[in-house]
């Protein structure tokens, strides 16, 4: 685990402490390089390049828009709810909201 | 700055080496990837930026804010769990346990869950029960979530599979059996995988890694791409990792092309082509790591064949760090220093979208 854990210090964005869930979904989805992919990701958000990866900006932000937290807040969505929230900010298709939806008959 | 320099050699010894001798070493990577690759050597630049890198007195480097990148993972989340065999640290886990702790503590990008053998073909006969952990892990996953196995042919031939092994026809003579064998497997494993991409289809998967592609071989590496291919035009939404085995492909068969053209021997810098033309969304990368040279020679030479694969693709690159590729010390526990190195170096100057 210390050679993963490395390389997430050395040069990971820092998942949902941040916004690098975000940023994967787009290099998964729309094939985005990796600037392209942040560059679409702070649009969505109304934040700076730079505001992507700072746990300050984006621990609030998360918990406002409801994109799901590194810290577990009661109540607060997490999972495929916030998932939910996050295809939806995105604008991309995320296949286990996609079926959630399906089970729930949820009209968005 | 001291003369003497702390480094390592490729199986994480520790060595010192003088200024003059770790820019030798660097210089010396370069040429041997780029002679063997056929693609640019780093610039003067890149080398004097290597060198501060590799030279740096702290334990640990990073990259600059701002430069982060994605990292997805080949069965991180089964290192909490497994043993030592799979690098492994034995804690006793759950598998939903060991993904939510990889997401949410350690702040992953990505997370995946895998089949304890990381295989496709032991995972064909199991899917129903990867099915269900799926599904149920995926409602609590925030971040994305892969599934992620090995296309692995090795396991079709025989003792462990039914085609005739082409080893053994090989020690016999008949290259042409040898050659149909691997057809035969190539088709036998591309169904395969379709298979279980297309059942976990149903419970909602996220992505799938088709990790270490090519390991058995130019047919092993066909197969992978004919499933990418085939998936993407059923499962367009469907997003696929890539992963490649080694630097370049395997000529085991030496005849199979992809699109009309030759697998064997395609280097990082072909093979983002054929993976991007398959359908892939993200491909991975390998460059062995060479034991008896410095982690100084070979970050160099992974490097080289780094940039000019990212150069040259068109979608995400993400580079395989694990141990013994990318410049990473051949070990079980390799050292965070020489690691940190790599992965700031990949990212900075190989340009990778992601590792």
């Amino acid at each position: 685990m210390g050679m993963h854990l490395s390389h997430i210090m050395t040069s990971g964005m820092g998942g949902i402490r941040t916004a690098g869930d975000l940023v994967a979904w787009m290099q998964m989805t729309r094939r985005m390089r990796i600037d392209e992919a942040k560059e679409y990701v702070a649009g969505k958000l109304g934040v700076d390049l730079m505001d992507l990866t700072d746990e300050e900006v984006m621990r609030q932000l998360r918990e406002d828009l409801g994109l799901g937290l590194v810290t577990s807040v009661s109540g607060s969505p997490k999972g495929i709810r916030a998932k939910m929230k996050i295809s939806e900010l995105l604008e991309v298709r995320i296949n286990s909201v996609e079926l959630f939806k399906s089970q729930t008959g949820y009209p968005g | 700055m001291s003369d003497a320099i702390r480094t390592r050699m490729g199986d994480g010894e520790r060595i010192t080496m003088s200024a003059s001798e770790l820019k030798e070493e660097i210089l010396a990577g370069t040429v041997d990837a780029a002679e063997k690759g056929s693609v640019p050597q780093l610039s003067d630049d890149e080398l004097d930026e290597l060198f501060e890198i590799m030279a740096h007195p702290d334990r640990m480097v990073s990259v600059e804010p701002g430069k982060e990148v994605i990292v997805t993972d080949d069965g991180a989340t089964m290192s909490f769990y497994s043993g030592q065999e799979g690098g492994g640290v034995g804690v006793p886990l759950s598998r939903m346990q060991a993904i939510l702790i990889y997401e949410r503590a350690c702040g992953a990008d990505t997370t995946s869950m895998g089949h304890s053998d990381y295989s496709y073909k032991p995972v064909k006969s199991i899917v129903n029960f990867e099915m269900n952990e799926y599904y149920t892990a995926s409602q609590m996953t925030t971040a994305p979530f892969f599934y992620g196995a090995q296309p692995n042919m090795g396991l079709y031939y025989q003792p462990d599979g039914p085609w005739p092994n082409p080893a053994d026809l090989l020690g016999k003579g008949d290259i042409e059996g040898a050659k149909k064998t691997q057809e035969d497997a190539a088709e036998h494993l591309r169904k395969d995988l379709g298979f279980v991409v297309r059942k976990l289809d149903r419970v909602g998967c996220e992505g799938i890694n088709f990790d270490t592609s090519g390991s058995a071989g130019d047919a092993d590496y066909l197969a992978a791409l004919q499933a990418v291919r085939d998936v993407k035009k059923d499962l367009p939404h469907m997003p696929l990792i890539l992963g490649a085995s080694g630097e370049f492909v395997l000529g085991m068969h030496g005849s199979v092309e992809f699109d009309g053209k030759r697998l064997a021997g395609m280097y990082p810098h072909e093979q983002v082509e054929v993976a991007e033309a398959a359908g892939a969304d993200i491909v991975g990368i390998a460059v062995n790591t060479n034991t008896n040279e410095s982690v100084a020679w070979n970050l160099a030479r992974a490097t080289t064949f780094v940039k000019a694969a990212t150069a040259a693709s068109g979608i995400p690159v993400h580079v395989n760090v694990g141990m013994g590729v990318g410049g990473v010390p051949m070990m079980e526990q390799p050292p965070i220093d020489s690691v940190s190195r790599v992965s700031k170096t990949l990212v900075e100057l190989g340009k990778a979208d992601g590792l």
